[in-house]
């Protein structure tokens, strides 16, 4: 630590250069933060997910939905602690491009899911309005609407039995905030009693998109979630009961393998990174030999001089790498912030700042190595008489 | 005073590279080659047009002595581009199936309001007003050439990763042949009708597990046998196609999701439209399959092209820094050679023209690198993702000629900055400091 100011000395020596490869470094590590933010969103099947959390849904597809019956057969399986339902409505406000987020939700669907922020109140008076539906905060910003509002929606796929058309008219009860920073997106959905839903939509009653099973421990899940589908084989409604996770999961894979993806961009943007830095290493201490030789000369050891130049090339890297995370940091949310809520950056965690400094000091130490090792190796007289 | 005309260079300086990077950008590549030609005109034709020629030989016949520190614009160039040709040609693949799956000589028709085929729900009653609607091509029997369809999804594991992937079956009627002439059978043959039979299209056969012919599937729980792959090069290419009627009672529907219909000419579309919107008894939107195919990958494709050009743009910035930092180390290891030619006689244009042009050439050479790497390794290569049906959609990457020129012209663009400052910097270059400085 006590030669930190040669090191300084040596970084400063050509400014121009020093702040140069600082600055390629930052847009590398800008790029990593944006990315791996999004890569790790992609593979944790979101934040909400909770541990404890079954999502009980139809084997043979997504569009197939399962008998309300199975409902009170699921919560008689042993280790099952709640059981809810919910089922996909979707559809759009006004125009075609407002596309809306929209769940028929069961009973007890917010004991389930805490992360809403629905008070008691609010769940209370979405159960008392038949045609009442709840609002996400974000979603009631972006529109203006306010609670007793009258909310005209073009569903997606179920037509009213009344009129035969997919055009429906709810009544908003209450608008929700989620709590919790992390559950933003949540803010983005519009929800309806599943009651209302069931009676009046002309496809036929009876039916569940999915079933919501919290389980009373949660390293009992395979157990329960085997016992679950147990009660569908062999029938016209096989389940596949998964964690909440993976059910996410199953979602983010079929848009592509993101994680794949965005790894090839990483791997190409810190190829080219480190051919930069190891060329302005080795520059830098090609220009130096006689300086590093004349350390030599008054005292300093082989591994002293190793070490210097190997962390002038670790601290360089440092500096333009944690300039680049903070950046990722500080504009994550600002492109949340600018979208309105439609674009939801995943926060830099605590897990791309760990992989970020491991990389940023992997890739200083294989940048230093071979100007460090010259710099070790390097005889004096030779050095001093510029050979 | 001296400060204030610094500083006033500087804004000047910026302010050059923002309007050329402006014009760089619009200018058509037309323009831009008759760019080139001026430039070698003048470099031909002028007195400090051959002087510039003359230093910039020098320079690339020196290039070879500062290997390592050009192949850092090479490379960083490279990656640039490589990762913007992949992404764009992501985006471009996927807009080119789609869009090329429609066409303006059939019109697809799903009930009003529905933004794709499985939000839509027509009754038996409405698919017959549809087929007697006026505009339909008709056949030889007299019967208008209509297909009304069934579409559900079912769970295939993709072959690439084993997880399960929403597959989209197509229930199609007996004229669909004629409503779809593009559709052939490359392998086995045709299902029969009532039968449960499926055609699996090349691009799912590719994608996913478990669908070759002779094969079966669980659809809904009953076994439904592969019996023919067709070809269509287009999106359709992704699904699996049956006999409507056996798959509506697979699936217990009784209506269908869209009619497709060909007809008497693309100009009898609006006739159609008018018809359709004007009975009471119908709800429904009439589009053109070019229209309803072109819209559905509108969003995806425009959201890949964004994320692709600025992943590309912060990889550019840094690449830039890293230009910069070899053209000033370039022009410092010659600063004596540069300094000599200036003192007999060469002017400071030629200087800092010849500057630009060598981190330009290095430039195109990393730009050309890129789009190759990029052609070599994505060109053709199929992938699918979710689209409008909330099924799997099978495309291939499109590495284009426009692509890599859009490529070559955004490498230029960054060996243009990363060569301006350095350039000013020798052209500036003191003469007489400069012949001193060993």
């Amino acid at each position: 630590m006590k030669y930190l100011h040669l090191i300084r000395a040596a970084l400063m020596r050509r400014k121009t250069r020093t702040v140069l490869t600082i600055l390629s470094v930052l847009a590398a590590f800008l790029l990593f933060g944006l990315l791996d933010g999004v890569r790790v969103a992609f593979n944790s099947g979101g934040t909400l997910a909770g541990v404890d959390r079954l999502v009980v849904s139809s084997r043979f597809s997504i569009i197939q939905s399962l008998p309300e019956s199975l409902v009170n057969r699921v919560a008689a399986v042993q280790g099952v602690r709640l059981v809810t339902w919910a089922n996909w409505f979707g559809g759009y406000f006004r125009e075609q491009k407002n596309q809306m987020i929209i769940f028929a939700i069961g009973p007890g669907y917010f004991d389930a899911y805490p992360d809403y922020g629905v008070t008691p109140a609010m769940a209370e008076a979405l159960a008392s309005t038949r045609s009442g539906v709840l609002v996400g905060k974000a979603v009631a910003d972006r529109f203006g609407w306010k609670v007793g509002d009258k909310l005209p929606i073009l569903g997606s796929i179920f037509p009213n039995k009344a009129t035969g058309e997919t055009t429906w008219t709810f009544d908003i009860v209450g608008i929700y905030q989620a709590p919790l920073a992390a559950n933003r997106a949540l803010e983005q959905q519009i929800l309806l009693n599943w009651k209302y839903f069931d009676e009046a939509n002309a496809y036929g009653g009876g039916q569940v998109g999915w079933i919501v099973v919290k389980v009373a421990d949660p390293a009992d899940s395979a157990r329960v979630a085997q016992a679950i589908d147990a009660l569908s084989a062999n029938s016209d409604h096989e389940t596949k009961t998964q964690t909440e996770q993976e059910f996410n999961l199953s979602f983010a894979k079929q848009i592509g393998d993101i994680g794949l993806i965005v790894t090839a961009i990483i791997g190409a943007v810190f190829f080219t990174l480190m051919l930069l830095t190891g060329n302005t290493m080795a520059q830098a201490v090609r220009e130096r030999m006689p300086e590093l030789a004349t350390l030599k000369t008054i005292g300093f050891t082989d591994r002293q001089v190793l070490a210097l130049v190997f962390g002038e090339s670790v601290l360089l890297i440092l500096i333009g790498g944690v300039f680049g995370l903070v950046l990722a940091t500080l504009l994550m949310p600002i492109v949340t912030e600018a979208s309105g809520g439609m674009i939801q950056m995943p926060p830099v965690g605590w897990r791309s700042w760990g992989i970020g400094i491991a990389l940023m000091i992997a890739v200083g130490a294989i940048v230093g190595i071979l100007p460090a090792w010259r710099a070790m190796r390097l005889r004096v007289v030779d050095a001093l008489a510029g050979r | 005073m001296q400060h204030f005309t610094g500083l006033l260079r500087g804004l000047l300086m910026a302010l050059l590279i923002v309007v050329s990077i402006a014009l760089w950008i619009v200018l058509p590549a037309a323009a831009l080659l008759g760019l080139a030609i001026l430039l070698a005109a003048w470099m031909g034709l002028t007195r400090v047009g051959r002087q510039a020629a003359a230093i910039t030989r020098i320079g690339i016949a020196t290039l070879p002595q500062r290997l390592g520190a050009s192949s850092v614009i090479i490379i960083g160039i490279a990656g640039v581009v490589g990762v913007l040709v992949a992404l764009l040609a992501l985006a471009g693949g996927l807009q080119q199936t789609l869009r090329g799956t429609g066409n303006d000589d059939t019109a697809i028709v799903v009930r009003g309001g529905a933004s794709a085929e499985l939000d839509s729900g027509l009754s038996r009653e409405s698919a017959t007003l549809i087929g007697q609607a006026p505009g339909i091509a008709r056949d030889a029997s007299g019967q208008p050439i209509v297909s009304a369809e069934v579409v559900v999804v079912t769970n295939v594991p993709k072959k690439s990763s084993g997880t399960d992937a929403n597959v989209e079956i197509r229930g199609v009627g007996p004229r669909s042949w004629a409503v779809r002439p593009n559709v052939r059978i490359v392998e086995g043959r045709r299902f029969e009708p009532g039968l449960r039979e499926l055609l699996v299209g090349q691009g799912a056969r590719q994608q996913f597990a478990g669908l070759e012919p002779g094969e079966t599937i669980i659809l809904n729980a009953q076994q439904w046998q592969i019996v023919g792959v067709f070809a269509s090069g287009d999106a359709h290419e992704s699904e699996l196609i049956g006999d409507a009627e056996t798959v509506a009672a697979t699936y217990r529907r009784t209506g269908f999701q869209s009619v497709t219909v060909r007809l008497e000419s693309p100009a009898a579309f609006d006739a159609l439209k008018a018809a359709l919107a004007s009975d009471p008894r119908l709800k429904v939107d009439a589009r053109t399959t070019r229209d309803y195919y072109s819209r559905q990958s509108a969003g995806l494709s425009k959201v890949i092209r964004i994320v692709g050009i600025v992943i590309a743009a912060i990889m550019a910035i840094g690449a830039v820094f890293g230009a910069l930092n070899t053209m000033y180390a370039a022009v410092n290891a010659r600063a004596r050679e540069v300094a000599t030619l200036r003192a007999i006689g060469f002017g400071a244009t030629p200087v800092l023209v010849s500057v630009v042009l060598e981190a330009m050439l290095l430039a195109l050479l990393g730009g050309a690198l890129g789009a190759l790497i990029a052609w070599l390794l994505f060109h053709d290569y199929a992938v699918s993702t979710l689209g409008a049906n909330f099924s799997q959609v099978v495309f291939r990457f499109d590495v284009s000629p426009p692509l890599l020129g859009t490529g070559v012209r955004w490498a230029l663009a960054i060996g243009l900055i990363g060569g301006l400052l350095p350039a000013v910097r020798a052209a500036r270059l003191p003469v007489t400091t400069a012949l001193r400085e060993s």
